[in-house]
């Protein structure tokens, strides 16, 4: 049987993103935004906001902000994953399958090294 | 679109276009009826009646007024296909509604689908919007407000693994709930929880 989650439960989440948050301060935030018009998500967008969320969830990746975007007028590139690092300027990629995804976070968001096959140059 | 959870998610995404700050999704499975109805309101920006003619109609608009696209005719397609309709109702600085109604059982109803994705990817997207998720299956009803969350949370962001954790699971169970053959009973884990104390 499947247990409910409670209140306490939520506060022990919270003081565990606290924790993290501290150490995490200083390295800066990046941001993921995920192209959710009707175009991307024809295309599997939701997928691949679920691969990036797994992954943050799997691998306790603190400190990134996942959004959402509508249609940006690229939609024969959908999925497309838009990332922000800091004062850095936004790196576009098309074609993001839910493997695509996974490697920009590893690749691009953790270890700053964008995933060049992917990138669409605006 | 091949699931009724991708096409919620694509109607919510007008709401949140429309600059809502507070979006309610519904989605009711009724045997006894044999309906399948789904709808979302908004509090966004709104539309005057030609606008809302014309969002269901793909050729009427032209490309730089309309705010919606492909979206709703292909959904109001799906249910006309399945004995049912869509219906929007909307005033311009009060918000809209959209209702969809299919016949369960109809052999060409889409499958629901992964609505635990779809709350969850609109909620953790969309951090500043007040989000109602209500799913009732016949007498068994899944009831989310993210409101006391969000004031627990005093600011955390959503996306930090060990909250984004808590979200799916709280998502996930509650819809679970609705699918297994226990005796009906009021899922309502945030809530309950937080009338004990």
């Amino acid at each position: 049987m499947t247990t409910i989650k409670s209140l306490e439960d939520l506060k022990k989440a919270r003081e565990e993103a606290l924790k993290k948050r501290d150490v995490k301060a200083a390295a800066g935030t990046a941001q993921v935004i995920v192209g959710m018009g009707t175009c991307g998500i024809a295309a599997g967008a939701r997928d691949t906001m679920k691969a990036i969320l797994d992954t943050i969830e799997k691998d306790s990746l603190n400190g990134i902000i996942v959004t959402q975007t509508g249609c940006i007028g690229l939609c024969e590139k959908e999925p497309i994953v838009q990332v922000v690092i800091g004062n850095q300027p936004k790196v576009t990629y098309g074609k993001v399958d839910p493997e695509v995804a996974k490697r920009i976070l590893k690749d691009h968001v953790i270890n700053g090294k964008p995933v060049s096959d992917h990138v669409i140059q605006m | 679109m091949r699931e009724l959870s991708l096409h919620l998610l694509d109607i919510a995404e007008n709401s949140v276009a429309a600059n809502a700050s507070q979006i309610k999704i519904e989605v009711i499975e009724d045997t006894k009826s044999d309906l399948l109805q789904m709808s979302v309101e908004d509090n966004g920006k709104g539309m005057d009646a030609e606008m809302v003619a014309s969002v269901v109609d793909p050729f009427v608009t032209s490309r730089t007024t309309r705010k919606v696209g492909l979206g709703i005719p292909l959904l109001k397609e799906a249910a006309e296909a399945c004995n049912g309709f869509l219906k929007i109702t909307s005033g311009v600085g009060v918000g809209t509604g959209l209702f969809v109604q299919f016949q369960r059982s109809h052999i060409d109803r889409m499958p629901l689908g992964n609505l635990g994705d779809t709350f969850l990817h609109l909620l953790i997207a969309n951090p500043s919007i007040h989000w109602l998720f209500y799913y009732r299956v016949d007498d068994k009803v899944f009831d989310f407000d993210d409101a006391p969350i969000k004031r627990e949370l005093e600011g955390i962001s959503l996306t930090e693994p060990s909250i984004l954790n808590y979200l799916r699971e709280t998502i996930e169970i509650g819809i679970q709930a609705l699918n297994t053959s226990d005796a009906g009973e009021k899922i309502n884990s945030f809530k309950s929880a937080g009338e004990k104390k």
